[in-house]
């Protein structure tokens, strides 16, 4: 099945139907080694739903899966450290796989965290304990990475550094990586392929392609698609407010 | 060596401890007390139908007990009833039927009080070797399930999406469950079980700042709950279980002051 070795999960037409409503349907997408491929879309509309689905969390999907690698890392969008479980972060850094110290140190150290590696867990900022999510993910050297709004409460300039880490992981771990996020000039700058979401895939391509887009327009509005030439296609669907697609 | 009954009555404590440590924590770190209390009311039919057939006590609750659980797991996915709401319909139906039974038992004389709240004058040499040899393998198979079992408490999602089967741990620590109670029925009594698994975690939550130091402060505060809950025990004549959990609760208390101690500093 696999004809090109590069790829490292694949969605085929996915979807995935909570109690008789679709949180994301016809999703089909690749991430391939060294690549990132981004998730865009408004709130809702199925990015952390499709980021479970290539991970396989969600198990009675619509459509199919190819995935060809075992060695994931994962930034979950929300997580919340349970009080009555007493853990540092030098142990949640060995929560799913035993690692050496040295790389323990080394994924806190570029995430800026390494200061906190004997603080409780419970005790980090929101900021904080982002940075020390995106250590635990790449310190496992992992070559699929799935960053769901990795950077959300952290600083402004740590916002920029951390982006630019990802950036430079994919490039020297030579891993692939799907990417959610909010950051449209990281979206723009550093990804290779973008989808954008909205229920379903409203459309896809590189960066460049997906800005002229005018379903991205109508979803981020004009000023996020300021790098736009004068492309502009005809749409064949509108949206109702409940998402659903009407035919023109 | 075996032949006092309180030499043996200790050495089977502290077997129990031994798993009701690690395990109690994470009773603890699941919320799993009130499935626990389940689990452990539904003992005392297995109790019943070991002496009806003529079986070890253990392995008759062991199964019993594991009947219960799955047939929660069903009633969670065939009814739209909460979770709590199950656990107290099998929890005090399972007692129910056990005590009815009992009475309709009339052939054999039952020891209600020492079932209830453990006895140390029933222990066994027998048993020894089932709560040694059967508490062996339960920290054996907890020590295999270790790193699925406390990545899925912390988040199910991220075990699950870094491939760690948390659905498979999930199940095995349930067996686990069922099997503790089946070897600390006997000393412990069937309505304090529970109270042997969370009440020295929850002491050692107080005093701890990592998992594994953790489960090492519940083995501590068991094995110490043991032996000073037996002693007063045949000092005092009072049943073994709740001397156990009464010496438990004592060391719960000190290490309070640990965390007043530590708000102090931080102040």
């Amino acid at each position: 099945m696999n004809s090109n070795n590069n790829i490292l999960v694949k969605l085929n037409n996915a979807g995935f139907r909570q109690s008789e409503k679709w949180l994301v349907e016809g999703v089909s997408l690749t991430v391939e080694k060294g690549k990132i491929v981004t998730l865009i879309g408004p709130n809702g509309s199925g990015k952390s739903t499709t980021a479970k689905i290539a991970l396989g969390i969600y198990k009675n999907i619509e459509g199919t899966v190819e995935k060809y690698t075992t060695k994931v890392g994962y930034v979950p969008q929300k997580i919340s450290i349970d009080w009555t479980l007493p853990i540092r972060v030098y142990d949640f850094m060995l929560l799913t796989e035993t690692i050496e110290d040295s790389a323990i140190d080394e994924a806190l150290s570029l995430t800026g965290v390494i200061h906190l590696k004997n603080k409780n867990l419970g005790s980090l900022s929101g900021g904080e304990f982002q940075r020390v999510l995106i250590a635990r993910a790449i310190s496992k050297k992992p070559e699929l990475l799935v960053l769901d709004e990795p950077v959300q409460g952290v600083d402004y300039t740590g916002e920029i550094d951390l982006y630019k880490l990802i950036k430079k992981i994919s490039d020297t771990l030579n891993c692939g990586i799907l990417l959610i996020s909010h950051d449209l000039h990281m979206v723009m700058t550093a990804t290779d392929y973008v989808v954008c979401l909205n229920g379903h895939v409203c459309c896809s391509g590189s960066p460049i392609d997906v800005a002229k887009n005018n379903e991205y327009k109508a979803l981020f509005g004009e000023k996020a698609s300021q790098i736009l030439t004068t492309y502009e296609h005809k749409h064949d669907h509108v949206h109702s407010d409940e998402g659903e697609i009407k035919k023109n | 060596m075996f032949d006092d009954f309180f030499i043996r009555a200790l050495v089977a404590g502290i077997g129990i401890a031994f798993v009701t440590g690690p395990l109690g924590c994470f009773v603890v770190w699941r919320r799993l007390s009130y499935f626990g209390d389940t689990l452990s009311h539904s003992a005392l039919l297995g109790v019943t139908m070991a002496y009806t057939f003529d079986l070890n006590i253990a392995i008759s609750v062991f199964l019993i007990s594991s009947v219960i659980a799955l047939i929660l797991i069903q009633l969670q996915k065939r009814t739209n009833l909460p979770g709590d709401a199950l656990l107290g319909l099998l929890a005090h139906s399972s007692l129910a039927v056990g005590l009815v039974v009992i009475g309709f038992l009339t052939f054999i004389r039952f020891d209600i009080m020492g079932l209830l709240f453990g006895d140390i004058l029933a222990v066994t040499t027998d048993d020894l070797l089932v709560i040694w040899s059967g508490g062996a393998l339960i920290l054996i198979v907890l020590k295999l399930i270790w790193k699925p079992l406390l990545a899925s408490t912390v988040n199910y999602e991220l075990a699950e999406a870094e491939g760690l089967n948390p659905d498979r741990a999930k199940a095995i620590f349930t067996i686990l469950m069922a099997a503790v109670i089946a070897i600390s029925i006997k000393m412990v009594g069937l309505l304090l079980i529970t109270g042997m698994l969370i009440i020295p975690a929850a002491m050692a939550r107080n005093i701890s700042d990592s998992p594994q130091k953790m489960v090492l402060f519940s083995i501590i505060g068991g094995l110490l709950s043991v032996i000073l809950g037996l002693y007063s025990s045949l000092e005092f004549n009072t049943s073994s279980g709740p001397s156990i959990i009464a010496a438990a609760l004592i060391l719960f208390i000190l290490s309070l002051f640990k965390i007043k101690q530590s708000i102090k500093l931080k102040n």
